[in-house]
């Protein structure tokens, strides 16, 4: 792998954050608004005196942690569209880069507006509501870690489909990571799913990472057993998004599908 | 001459039609080649296999004697591409996106590089524009000079000129010619102007219906059909009037 490929790629969106108002909207304009909107919300009912002791330091810190994932996704998925959007891909894939520096300059995109993004979210979250997301000290980075890499296999997934089924599947980019939220359990634990959800949930990374967090608020004790369930299920996850996207490459080639992309 | 590509028995079948019906065909270096045809002759999707967009049904594309298929990364450091249909990114400055590829390309002494394409193409007064602000045939230029970044010692156009006013398009071939005059630049390009492809070809492949029915210089094309210029070659061949 050329590092200084994935690199040059990468500069590609920085450059895009620098010129274009609406990208950099992208980073802050939602993240403000979901923070207000449920931070609100969440300091309104905490007043109510809810019987969940810490409910609004469960609350925005689920929400801070749940944008991590999206964000993460996103980065990926958006990152592509953006080449799609400005018929560019096909400069991309006539270049020397290859399939796996491609998507690892997507993974250091994502992370870089994952970077942008929290810090603010949790700004804003300290200033508005005297929240300190890094009150869970050191257990949020395997927490975070694993919501990121979450992100990056839905990512993946959904920037496959976008190739194989064209410019038409682009709502993916927006929704699909929104599918994982109630099984994800953000807001409530996940024995308050019924029986079936409940066995998804033990399939979904975000789940366990969410479930520790709870834990890590309410007792300060990090569930060792939830953060590896969720590492291991991650690492299975990302394998195949990635064969998946491997494949289904290999697909759009023979279809011919990949300069059609766009059209 | 050394032949730099060279396809072999090349077919692409799309749901049971034969968009390319084996055909075969060498580049060498120092030509310029002329791939020409009417609409679904099977031109572009010819180009997409010789850049491994699209993978083959069957046959072989050769470039540099290694198969594109296996060597990609290597062949595609040393071919480029550019085509009126494709554009850069519109955010980024004209100078953004070179550098850009630049670096994937592995260009060193960018800014230098960058300088001397720019005036080539006379671009010079809008590297530092973003490319929403350019006209189309600003991007089309600009698309050029990213294609000749690498020093390439092939390049595939897909109608290059299209969207060129008589002038640019004019210094555009210029250009192209000195570079393969001193370089020995093989180029495979298509076009639907006839008059550019006559004058501009050192050679070409005439396609229709996804195979190849005539190869040859241009005038011994006309000669062969019976034509005073490839346009009306052109005609006979689509509207069915052939020898």
């Amino acid at each position: 792998m050329n590092l200084w490929r994935v690199f040059a790629y990468a500069t590609r969106h920085l450059y895009l954050y620098k010129r274009s108002l609406p990208r950099l909207m992208e980073v802050f304009y939602w993240p403000l608004l979901d923070l207000l909107l449920w931070g609100f919300v969440t300091v309104y009912l905490g007043r109510l005196q809810t019987p969940v002791p810490g409910f609004v330091t469960f609350f925005i810190g689920a929400l801070i942690l749940w944008d991590m994932l999206f964000r993460s996704q996103q980065g990926i998925s958006v990152s592509f569209l953006e080449d799609v959007w400005s018929r560019n891909l096909l400069n991309i894939f006539v270049s020397p880069m290859t399939q796996a520096e491609y998507i690892a300059s997507l993974l250091v995109i994502s992370v870089v507006k994952l970077i942008l993004t929290s810090t603010v979210m949790i700004t804003l979250a300290f200033v508005l509501y005297s929240y300190n997301v890094f009150h869970m000290g050191l257990s949020l980075i395997p927490l975070i870690a694993n919501l990121i890499v979450m992100g990056w296999s839905i990512g993946i997934i959904t920037t496959a489909l976008i190739l194989r089924f064209g410019q038409e599947a682009e709502v993916l980019a927006w929704g699909v990571a929104l599918l994982f939220q109630p099984v994800s359990a953000v807001f409530y634990p996940v024995s308050v799913l019924p029986p079936p959800l409940r066995a998804v949930a033990r399939f979904t990374p975000s789940a366990h990472v969410f479930e520790g967090m709870r834990s890590v608020i309410a007792s300060g004790v990090f569930p060792t057993g939830e953060a590896l369930w969720a590492a291991g299920l991650n690492a299975a996850y990302l394998s195949l998004a990635i064969a998946f996207f491997s494949w289904n490459f290999r697909v759009v080639k023979k279809k011919g599908l990949l300069v059609k992309i766009g059209e | 001459m050394c032949a730099l590509v060279e396809v072999r028995g090349l077919t692409k079948v799309f749901n049971g039609v034969a968009a390319v019906d084996n055909i075969s065909f060498d580049l060498y270096e120092g030509e310029i080649l002329g791939l020409i045809g009417p609409n679904g002759a099977g031109k572009t999707t010819t180009l997409q296999m010789l850049l491994d967009l699209t993978t083959p049904t069957s046959g072989e594309v050769r470039i540099f004697g290694k198969a594109i298929a296996e060597d990609r990364a290597a062949i595609l450091k040393a071919v480029n591409f550019s085509s009126s249909y494709i554009s850069l990114p519109h955010s980024l400055t004209v100078r953004e996106n070179l550098s850009i590829f630049a670096r994937l390309y592995g260009v060193a002494k960018r800014a230098g590089r960058i300088r001397e394409l720019a005036l080539s193409f006379e671009i010079e007064d809008i590297l530092d524009v973003p490319v929403r602000r350019l006209s189309s045939g600003q991007i089309t230029r600009v698309c050029l000079a990213k294609a000749l970044l690498n020093d390439p010692l092939v390049l595939f156009l897909d109608e290059p000129t299209a969207s060129l006013d008589p002038d640019i398009a004019d210094k555009t071939r210029r250009l192209l010619q000195n570079i393969k005059a001193e370089r020995g630049l093989a180029i495979l390009y298509t076009s639907h102007n006839m008059k550019e492809m006559e004058e501009f070809s050192d050679r070409v492949v005439f396609m229709d219906m996804g195979r190849i029915i005539a190869e040859g210089r241009p005038d011994g094309i006309k000669e062969r059909f019976g034509g005073a210029s490839l346009e009306e070659v052109f005609l006979k061949i689509a509207r069915g009037q052939a020898r």
